[in-house]
């Protein structure tokens, strides 16, 4: 029956498809969140009356973290192509798509990262300095405890757009649902094809909301 | 154990430039060990900068800061660190982190002080136990009452055996019985350890309860210091018989009087002023059976200090004009303070 209402599915293809975004999206949500807490922590720390307040630094990394949070990813994976050629070797497949995910995630989750962090009770902060704390200790244990719930809830949303530039990716040759909603679906006028990668994309996208609320509610004792 | 001189703490303005605000202003401090030393202010008087002093979180413009043998105005890096486990604070929003227990909050400065796993384990259970908060050690911030709150504050202090505590304004956020109940726990803490506690507060009732000296702070400067019943018996500085009053005089008092002094335009109201021993002596009797006076008791209020009681009482005097100059001079033989109200 499911072989009649959707004629044109090749499920091997929707796995293996399907499997490709996984992949893109699993690698490029642990690397952004890397970079992202790299990035956001060094953006408040360098911040205004803050633990190793520089202007300089905090200038650099927030023009860098704005022009690439404010580029079109389409645009983007365009004018990322020779850099990702020189370090990935190739403009096609899943791992030709990570450079460019990863760019452009990493500094819109470090923006929430940073916003996180400045939500944590300045008093704690400086509670955990009368102590004879070193800023490193400040950083793995009252930084980022601190502000977790926020960096999973960010890391969340930052995921879920992951998944929606996948697909973009995959439109120029990246593989994954989207390259193959484009390729099989769109221009062999295929609809079911479509229909059915936009339905995995959802349940994807739904998975990691419910598994992010989780974690979220699991870590917020306040 | 700390002392202070000439320390200036200037910040530059927001709006202005070259403009500077003196936040700290010239002031001269010595508190000696074992002594809890009060510092009271409004908001912006300086003393929150000045408390911050003693550990390092400001570091003066001018002027050394010395605390239990090291100038903690010079030091940096590493030495101030481990000074500064030596010299705890306790804090005004207790500053917890919520997501850590009740023992893991404590633990905190344990594990930054390198102490192992299993002697913070046993350090917890003794501060717990110090602070009365058995049974909580597996609670969040989150599930504490204020009090208790500022219990795992204080506890968290103590981890480190530290020679100073500081508190800055550890009362203000808690309702009038919790502050007693933690005010009596510092004074506890003061005599079993023989801790140094200096704190901070606008609150004179504070200062009244728990402190042996008292030091009066205004637009960044020490107006007026001094063992507290002095300072309660001479206030010199108007901001300190402010402060005086808040304990001394119920609020309404003022009114009171007015009301009295329309009420009666005979006769006299008296306010006596009783310092340590006399505050027993039965006065008012003595009035009553030596001389020709109807006495009315207005009102009156009795604070207990560390070092003597400090009273003040109201009285309404009626007789002939000899006769009420008779009794106050009978009442000055007894050092009794004597202030004839009048209208304001």
């Amino acid at each position: 029956m499911l072989e009649e209402l959707l004629p044109n599915i090749n499920w091997e293809t929707m796995i293996e498809a399907t499997n490709e975004t996984l992949y893109m999206t699993a690698i490029s949500v642990a690397a952004t969140f890397f970079l992202g807490i790299i990035l956001g922590l060094v953006l408040f720390l360098t911040g205004k009356d803050n633990l190793w307040e520089n202007r300089f630094i905090n200038w650099i990394i927030s023009a860098f973290v704005n022009i690439f949070r404010s580029i079109p990813f389409i645009i983007l994976i365009v004018l990322l192509i020779p850099f990702t050629k020189a370090i990935v070797g190739t403009m096609i497949g899943e791992n030709a798509a990570l450079p460019a995910l990863i760019i452009g995630a990493a500094p819109f989750y470090a923006r929430m990262v940073e916003i996180g962090l400045r939500e944590i009770d300045k008093g704690v902060i400086e509670a955990a300095r009368s102590m004879g704390a070193k800023t490193s200790t400040i950083i793995w244990k009252v930084l980022l405890p601190e502000s977790m719930p926020a960096l999973v809830s960010g890391i969340t949303v930052t995921s879920i757009a992951l998944v929606g530039y996948t697909a973009m990716a995959g439109v120029i040759g990246a593989g994954g649902l989207g390259n193959l909603a484009y390729l099989e679906g769109f221009q062999r006028n295929q609809n079911d094809v479509t229909l059915v990668a936009t339905i995995i994309i959802l349940i994807i996208v739904f998975i990691i909301q419910m598994i992010g609320d989780f974690i979220t509610s699991k870590l917020d004792k306040r | 154990m700390i002392s202070l001189s000439k320390v200036n703490k200037y910040f530059r303005s927001g709006t202005a430039k070259n403009e500077t605000i003196k936040a700290v202003n010239n002031v001269n401090l010595t508190i000696n060990k074992s002594e809890i030393f009060g510092i009271i202010g409004y908001s912006g008087a300086g003393k929150s900068t000045l408390i911050r002093m003693l550990n390092g979180l400001e570091t003066p413009t001018e002027g050394s800061v010395v605390v239990a043998g090291k100038e903690i105005s010079k030091i940096k890096g590493a030495e101030l660190r481990k000074a500064r486990q030596e010299i705890s604070m306790i804090f005004q929003h207790f500053n917890l982190l919520w997501s850590r227990t009740v023992q893991e909050n404590i633990a905190f400065p344990l594990e930054i002080a390198g102490v192992p796993a299993k002697k913070r384990a046993e350090r917890v259970n003794e501060l717990i136990k110090l602070v009365g908060l058995e049974g909580r050690e597996k609670a969040y911030p989150s599930q504490l009452s204020g009090g208790q709150k500022q219990r795992v504050g204080i506890a968290r202090a103590l981890a480190n055996n530290p020679k100073v505590l500081l508190c800055d304004e550890a009362t203000s956020a808690l309702d009038p019985q919790t502050t007693d109940a933690i005010l009596d726990l510092l004074v506890d803490i003061n005599q079993r350890l023989g801790l140094t506690i200096v704190l901070i507060t606008h609150e004179m009732h504070v200062i009244r309860k728990i402190c042996h000296r008292v030091a009066v702070m205004e637009s960044g400067q020490v107006v007026e210091q001094g063992p507290v019943l002095e300072v309660f018996k001479n206030p010199t500085a108007p901001i300190t018989k402010r402060f005086v009053q808040q304990v001394t005089e119920p609020e309404e008092t003022r009114e009171t009087i007015e009301n009295l002094l329309e009420r009666f335009p005979k006769g006299k109201v008296i306010q006596l002023t009783f310092v340590g021993e006399d505050v027993e002596s039965p006065l008012i009797t003595k009035l009553v059976r030596n001389f020709e006076l109807d006495v009315n008791i207005v009102q009156g209020k009795i604070s207990q200090t560390r070092n003597g009681s400090y009273g003040t009482l109201f009285i309404h005097i009626d007789g002939s004009n000899e006769e009420i100059l008779r009794a106050i001079q009978f009442i000055e033989e007894q050092q009794v303070g004597v202030e004839v109200m009048t209208h304001a």
